[in-house]
């Protein structure tokens, strides 16, 4: 029986086959043809990227001395897709949290806001470096709290506790450091501050990854490709300070109970010997689970112990300013260094205006201006060339001359220095006073000449005069890093930068400061191994004065520059005199003298508040 | 049927085109077994330990199997078809009380170290009945009677393998609609088949959202518009009667039109409120004319208005009350409404993910990592076809598709061949249900059919699936070689 009419059918049926057919290619080519990140998130899915952490180069000091080194610690870390079934009491109790915290972490891991690379399908930091005690526990325990694993990190331990600031921290990394830097991921350790900061990409070396083929259920199944694009982990460089630790200890001791800071240079090289900020504290305080809480204690001191004074405190230099000064005058014809004499009776007296002195002969040459540290003289030498309207057309014109010798000197702007933070402190120029006194002229702005005034220097700025006059003329830019191991140091830090001012008018200024040793204000600094050179500054506060001193020994090749830097220290000569003197008898000699000792413990014993 | 054929006549007319297309089907799949049960530590590929060592053992013993097949005769089948039926109807009951529960269903029997499903066994045996009911002299479809009795050999195997938890392989048996399609059942049960499914998707999605500014659920919306249309589509299809046609575009669609535009333009308010009115009105119109023309299709017509207006209504019931809680899940997946990719839509997310990484040409043999590492799950067999995608890319799926065209369109030419009711049904049987699998799980693999658990025929793993495909086209095949005997004079 044949039934032409649903004989058709067939049609129908096959049509509705081809149908189905032709529509499930059109969705597969709408999968597989059109571009789409479903590739990327197949591998994504698969592959696991085991970092391989590298190890962080150590630091040693100037002598080869280890400062700074490695030691293995272990990170809890979870995958929270994995957790389930979690004991969370046993987990709290392994490792001595409370339920609270542990809630308040996962919750932490879980906004994207706090952590931004957050995933469930990827390890992240629950509990960041646990005791050697706790993760023994944990190990043996760590079956049963599945999602949760142990990573093997390192942590930065201190041979000493000094240079907090100059060697800096090792921490976790911020949102924002991540967000700046694609190598970094949650979790990673950055350096914070001092040189593991600046030195971080040097130091840190470069991560390794192997590539693991991962199951549904985050089973390693193996390596893919066999490991052929793995990539093995670069260890970072060790580097070797200029620092020399035994000069920062007894400098860190000298300043116990004080603000401030001492800097030392070596004059030819530019290298920092030893760079104290005071208050300080101990680089191992700001490691491990403690760092939080000591970091929020230290911000909220009054006393900023955190802030490296050396490098990001700025200070009026006082009466050290005056030798750049006297360079300035002598270069400029200002002032002869033996034939120009200026009065200074009781200080500086001009029309109403005065500025007080010490008693001193009167009237008095260049040398014996910058050994007494006359006020008077400096004063004039401003005032007269500021007013030298034969040389400079307008008191304007003046001030750009002085401000380029000083910027040529090292001031206003920063040094340089390898380490973070750096200020560039304060030179005033013609605009500066041209929009803040509208009218002025020279008997306005004099007390800039003494380092008083808009004038501001950080410490280093003020070591760095030091090693300009032991050099007779020129400095390298400041630095705290000698060498790399396996690199060069950056070539601005080897750089010499001459001032505007020639080198015999270098050897006046050299000679004012010896007398300052032998017969002026720096009496206290004379010893009878080497001729040192200093200069004393009492800057003016609103509280007590600062004490000041700047020098460098000895006279001829001159070995190091110092200054050194004690707020409400009163006199220049009762702190900054005999702490620097301490500071390059201790480096020159390499000990201190039985007398100096004695000196050195009864300064670190003196509290200035 | 003639005792003097002997079987190198047989094997001289035997299909072995479609034989062919088994053999690169069954070898492909196995392959693609291989990609999907590769285990990084033990590479090889026909151990004992492996799924793909397995399967290797079916498919050697499903070639044995279709051998053997072919050795009996087709009248074996027609006489054997009843007690045939019977028997497996008495296993598919019995089965529900002995099997073990696994994984909450109640369909595998342990013999030995195998376990079978009979429900992959019970599909011949319908198709041979239902082929033999329908070969009687004087067989009417278009008798009411008839029909439903035909229906019961289909209801009746549904039913038990739901009691066994297995509804997925129970809808493989509507399959058998398309069947009786082909055998005369009215193209109008199809239509109305298909209308329900757009009208419960559509409901379902669209229920909770607004038709633009007006306070009406778009869902009912749609769904009471869509009735309305079916129905005078209806009309006019069956009925030839312009007048009534006329009447319902007319009125009924003006009505609709005013509605919207008064609440859209005017003052807004719940235009369903009017639909339901004038479905009401049609629905009484129709009856009417039912009454006077006394002709069924209008009553039919009716009935299906009806049900169509009301369905809305009762389909909440049916969503919220009567399906459970994984089905419902499983629904709103495919339709986009709950993209939860870690729970729920885990499955479908990770096949996508799969098929998507293939790209045109894959990834390569053994080279896939979705299916490998278990992301995409039940990847050897449900969603195999991942593998394939992942694996062998565009050309491998598309070409895995083209060959299933071509072997379905090679069964309906083999089936149109048969010399009588029996064979042809029997052939468009084994036709349909390959169809319905091909499309349930492939389409359930991309995503656009429900996650409805059964195997892609020659490619997912299973001895029971393989051995039970294997008996429904070489029980064909033989009959199909024996075609020049007509089994009814």
């Amino acid at each position: 029986m044949k039934n032409f009419q649903l004989e058709r059918r067939q049609y129908i049926i096959g049509g509705l086959a081809m149908v189905v057919v032709l529509g499930y290619i059109l969705r597969l080519a709408f999968l597989q043809l059109i571009p789409n990140d479903y590739e990327e998130i197949a591998w994504n899915n698969a592959l696991y990227r085991k970092v391989i952490y590298p190890i962080r180069g150590v630091i040693y000091d100037r002598n080869g001395r280890l400062l700074v080194f490695n030691q293995p610690a272990y990170d809890v870390m979870v995958i929270m897709r994995e957790v389930s079934n979690l004991d969370t009491l046993d987990l709290c109790n392994t490792l001595h949290i409370s339920r609270q915290t542990f809630e308040e972490r996962i919750k932490t891991i879980q906004n994207k806001d706090k952590n931004p690379g957050y995933s469930a399908y990827s390890q992240q930091l629950f509990m960041p470096q646990i005791s050697e005690s706790d993760f023994q526990v944990f190990q043996e325990k760590m079956f049963r709290f599945r999602g949760f694993y142990i990573r093997e990190r390192t942590t930065r331990q201190y041979e000493y506790g000094y240079a907090a600031h100059i060697l800096g921290d090792v921490a976790e990394v911020s949102a924002a450091d991540i967000e700046k830097d694609d190598y970094y991921r949650a979790g990673d350790f950055i350096g914070k501050q001092g040189v593991e900061r600046s030195y971080e990409e040097v130091l840190r070396g470069q991560k390794g990854v192997e590539i693991l083929l991962r199951d549904s259920r985050g089973m390693i199944q193996g390596k893919y490709k066999d490991g052929a694009e793995d990539q093995r982990p670069h260890p970072g460089s060790d580097i070797t300070l200029s620092i020399d630790i035994k000069l920062q200890a007894l400098g860190e001791r000298l300043m116990q109970g004080k603000r401030g800071s001492i800097v030392a240079i070596e004059p030819t090289t530019g290298e920092v010997l030893c760079m104290v900020s005071a208050p300080s504290y101990s680089p191992q305080d700001l490691q491990g689970k403690q760092r939080g809480t000591k970091i929020m204690q230290m911000l909220s001191d009054p006393s900023r112990p955190m802030l490296n004074r050396a490098v990001s405190g700025t200070y009026p230099p006082g009466s050290t300013f005056k030798t750049s000064q006297a360079l300035t005058f002598m270069q400029e014809g200002i002032v002869d260094p033996d034939h120009t004499f200026y009065p200074c009776n009781g200080g500086f007296h001009y029309k109403n205006q005065k500025v007080g002195c010490h008693a001193h002969p009167s009237p008095l040459s260049l040398k014996p201006a910058i050994a007494t540290s006359c006020n008077g003289y400096f004063c004039w030498g401003l005032v007269n060339m500021f007013g030298n309207r034969s040389k400079y057309s307008s008191v304007q014109d003046a001030m750009t001359r002085w401000k380029d010798y000083m910027v040529s000197m090292g001031f206003g702007y920063k040094l340089g220095i390898d380490l973070p933070g750096e200020a560039r402190g304060m030179i005033p120029n013609a605009d500066y006073y041209d929009k803040h006194l509208g009218r002025w002229n020279a008997l306005t702005v004099k007390s800039i000449s003494i380092g008083q005034g808009e004038v501001t220097l950080t410490p280093l700025q003020i070591a760095n005069l030091g090693a300009t006059i032991a050099n007779r003329g020129y400095y390298i830019t400041p630095h705290v890093v000698k060498s790399i191991k396996g690199g060069a140091i950056a070539d601005s830090l080897t750089y010499k930068h001459h001032t505007m001012v020639s080198s015999r008018y270098y050897n006046e200024v050299v000679a004012g400061m010896r007398m300052a040793v032998t017969e002026g204000t720096c009496k206290g600094a004379q010893n009878p191994w080497y001729e040192v050179c200093g200069k004393t500054g009492t800057a003016q506060n609103r509280g007590h004065d600062h004490s000041v001193f700047m020098g460098f020994a000895p006279r001829n090749n001159p070995q190091i520059a110092v200054s050194v830097y004690v707020e409400n220290g009163g006199y220049g000569a009762t702190f900054g005199v005999p702490i620097g003197a301490l500071i390059m008898e201790q480096y020159i000699r390499g000990e201190l003298s039985p007398a100096s000792q004695a000196q050195a413990a009864a300064i670190a014993h003196r509290v200035v508040n | 049927m003639q005792s003097d054929s002997t079987n190198k006549g047989i094997f001289l007319s035997l299909d072995w085109i479609t034989i062919g297309l088994y053999l690169i089907l069954i070898v492909w799949g196995w392959f693609s077994v291989c990609g999907a049960c590769y285990d990084y530590d033990s590479p090889d590929l026909l151990s004992f330990d492996l799924k793909s060592g397995k399967q290797f053992v079916w498919i050697l013993t499903s070639i044995g199997l279709a051998c053997a097949l072919l050795l009996i005769e087709k009248r074996f089948y027609y006489n054997a078809s009843t007690p045939l039926y019977i028997m497996m109807m008495l296993i598919l009951l019995i089965t529900i009380f002995v099997a073990p529960d696994t994984k909450g269903s109640r369909s595998w029997i342990p013999i030995g170290p195998l376990k079978l499903q009979p429900a992959e066994f019970a599909k011949f045996t319908v198709a041979l009945a239902i082929g033999k009911y329908m070969d009687r002299f004087g067989f009417n479809m278009s008798t009411l009677r008839e029909f439903l009795k035909l229906t019961t050999f289909i209801f009746v195997p549904m039913l038990l393998i739901i009691g066994q938890k297995e509804t997925g392989t129970a809808l493989v048996y509507l399959s058998f609609f398309l069947v009786l399609y082909r055998e005369g059942m009215t193209g109008s049960v199809l239509f109305a088949a298909l209308a329900f499914v757009a009208f419960f998707i559509i409901g379902v999605k669209y229920a909770n959202e607004p038709m633009g500014y007006m306070p009406t659920s778009a869902g009912e919306f749609w769904v009471l518009l869509l009735s309305l249309v079916c129905t005078i589509i209806l009309v006019w299809r069956y009925c030839k009667e312009p007048a009534a046609v006329r009447n319902l575009v007319c009125f009924a669609g003006g009505t609709y039109l005013a509605a919207i535009l008064f609440s859209a333009y005017v003052i807004p308010f719940n235009v369903c409120i009017v639909q339901i009115i004038v479905n009401v009105g049609a629905i009484i119109y129709l009856f009417v004319l039912y009454v006077y023309s006394h002709s069924y299709k209008y009553l039919l017509i009716t009935i299906f208005a009806m049900l169509a207006t009301g369905f809305f209504y009762g389909e909440d019931l049916i969503f919220h009350r009567v399906l459970r809680d994984h089905q419902r899940d499983r629904i709103e997946v495919l339709l986009g409404m709950n993209s939860d990719i870690s729970g729920k839509g885990y499955n479908v997310h990770q096949a996508k993910i799969a098929i998507g990484s293939g790209g045109f040409a894959g990834k390569g043999f053994l080279k896939g990592t979705q299916t490998k590492l278990k992301y995409v799950p039940e990847q050897d067999t449900d969603f195999i076809f991942c593998t394939v995608g992942e694996e062998e890319g565009f050309i491998g799926s598309a070409g895995v598709l083209l060959v299933y065209l071509v072997f379905i369109l090679r069964l309906i030419v083999l089936a149109e061949r048969q010399p009588d009711t029996w064979g042809r049904v029997y052939g468009y049987s084994v036709m349909s249900i390959f169809l319905f699998h091909l499309a349930i799980n492939v389409g359930m693999v991309l995503g656009i059919a429900p996650v409805i658990g059964i195997p892609l025929p020659f490619f997912s793993y299973g001895g029971s699936s393989l051995w039970g495909f294997t008996i429904l086209l070489f029980i064909f095949l033989r009959m199909d070689a024996e075609r020049n005997f007509k089994m009814r004079s």
